[in-house]
């Protein structure tokens, strides 16, 4: 039985290539107009909720500013990102992935079950619980999975005036565009949070074994 | 390991190159795919007569915002807005039965719609507002499409210092009830700064779609020889012929 199943890590690195240029694309098209809005509309800078950084060319795709450019980036692998986790979630659910090792017990939300969970993870001791994966690594990647992704990719949807003729009801999920919009931009800088913790834990938890384990599939220490 | 410094380098590599890979013709191919494979998709979930949601009067935005040209800024422009637009012409041509030169006045005599949208920019910024105007599908009907026909361009007046402003739709679009020739903004003949006295109304579409200025509807079979080929100002420099998305 290998750690992570084929599906697993084809998808963690088709899906890591695609948030990539997602998000560095993303960063070149926010240039275009940095600023964010509640509700339907918004236009005028001195009534936006948030004005944005403009990026450096360093951070963005294509490396200097071009909106059609970067839509053209973004509008691609739009689809590698949405099929993608569309199909791994699938995947996921049939192979019962996500209900074994994602979904957390009702016994582990007691507090106490936490915060020894919390004080292991701050002496940098990974190794403990039962099933494949911690509670703050479940919490963590359950996060992601069902919450912040599915909400970059319906939320980008629903920013398109196309998809708004076609399924209306996706903007008022939201509570107008230009809301869909700004929760477009939060959550896209909540993954980029998530990459930065789950990098560093990585490279705290043995980085050689943990990414050569996610390319070949490495060994279940589950059995034991 | 081998593999894992592979995987670094490729990826790497693509983030840096990703300018110069843009540029190929392959990726340039599979761009367009993309956009067209959004368009079949909001298309066959929506339907092609999908409507764009209309507003009440309580949800228009206190200011429209005007965006790219604000003024076209030309002698002969100049001497329209002082006349009042009395003498401006909607040239109705290409493969067309019966070529049109439409005053004002005949596009205020149509039939009207008048409708309360959303404009989304490109740029990420939306504002909504009330347009009046005749379906463009009644000027076609008028002028008698040929079967030929697969794409409307819309010429305009206005010039960006490196070309005309043009744009263009297929037909789905434009015999899309909302695809409207709007002479007036919330009851108000349009302002200069957003395209007086006509601009195009595509609802579906991102505001760089909606030609302001316009002066003339032309159909064609083949977008090819038209400017830079790829249908509209901004799509020949880069920017995606559909923008429903």
């Amino acid at each position: 039985m290998k750690k992570h199943r084929l599906s697993t890590r084809l998808w963690h690195w088709l899906n890591l290539w695609a948030l990539a240029v997602l998000f560095m694309s993303g960063l070149n098209i926010s240039n275009a107009h940095p600023h964010l809005y509640w509700g339907q509309w918004g236009f005028d800078p001195r009534t936006a909720w948030l004005n944005a950084w403009t990026f450096p060319g360093w951070a963005t795709i294509p490396g200097y500013y071009s909106l059609g450019d970067a839509r053209s980036w973004h509008l691609l692998f739009a689809w590698l990102f949405g099929v993608g986790l569309v199909v791994f979630l699938l995947i996921a659910l049939a192979n019962r992935h996500l209900w074994r090792d994602i979904v957390t017990r009702r016994k582990e939300w007691r507090w106490a079950e936490i915060r020894g969970d919390i004080a292991a993870h701050l002496r940098l001791d990974f190794h403990h619980g039962t099933g494949k994966y911690n509670f703050l690594q479940k919490l963590a990647y359950g996060l992601v999975l069902f919450i912040l992704l599915p909400l970059m990719l319906l939320t980008g949807l629903a920013i398109s005036p196309g998809s708004d003729a076609a399924f209306p009801w996706l903007i008022e999920l939201f509570g107008g565009r230009q809301s869909a919009r700004s929760i477009h931009f939060v959550v896209a800088w909540s993954l980029f949070a998530f990459l930065v913790i789950h990098v560093v834990l990585v490279l705290l938890s043995g980085p050689i074994r943990q990414i050569g384990d996610m390319i070949t599939g490495g060994r279940s220490d589950e059995a034991a | 390991m081998k593999r894992r410094n592979v995987l670094a380098g490729l990826s790497a590599g693509v983030l840096a190159g990703c300018s110069k890979i843009g540029a190929t013709k392959p990726m340039q191919k599979l761009f367009g795919a993309a956009d067209g494979w959004h368009r079949e998709m909001q298309r066959t979930l929506g339907g092609p007569e999908a409507l764009a949601r209309e507003f009440s009067p309580a949800d228009i935005s206190p200011f429209f915002r005007g965006n790219g040209t604000l003024d076209p800024g030309t002698a002969s422009y100049a001497a329209h807005e002082a006349s009042g637009f009395a003498d401006w012409q909607l040239g109705v041509t290409g493969l067309v039965a019966r070529p049109l030169a439409l005053s004002l006045a005949q596009v205020r005599a149509l039939p009207q719609r008048t409708q309360i949208t959303r404009h989304d920019c490109v740029e990420g910024w939306s504002a909504i507002g009330q347009w009046t105007g005749p379906q463009l599908k009644t000027i076609l009907d008028l002028a008698g499409l040929r079967p030929e026909a697969r794409y409307i361009v819309f010429r305009c007046a206005d010039n960006l210092g490196d070309g005309d402003y043009y744009e263009s739709i297929d037909l789905v679009d434009a015999y899309h009830p909302q695809t409207i020739v709007a002479h007036q903004l919330n009851g108000a003949p349009l302002p200069i700064k957003n395209g007086a006295p006509l601009r195009m109304r595509i609802e579906r579409q991102l505001g760089y779609k909606h030609a302001k200025f316009v002066t003339g509807i032309d159909a064609v079979a083949s977008l090819q020889g038209i400017a830079g080929g790829k249908g509209g100002y901004w799509e020949d420099r880069g920017y995606q012929w559909y923008a429903g998305i």
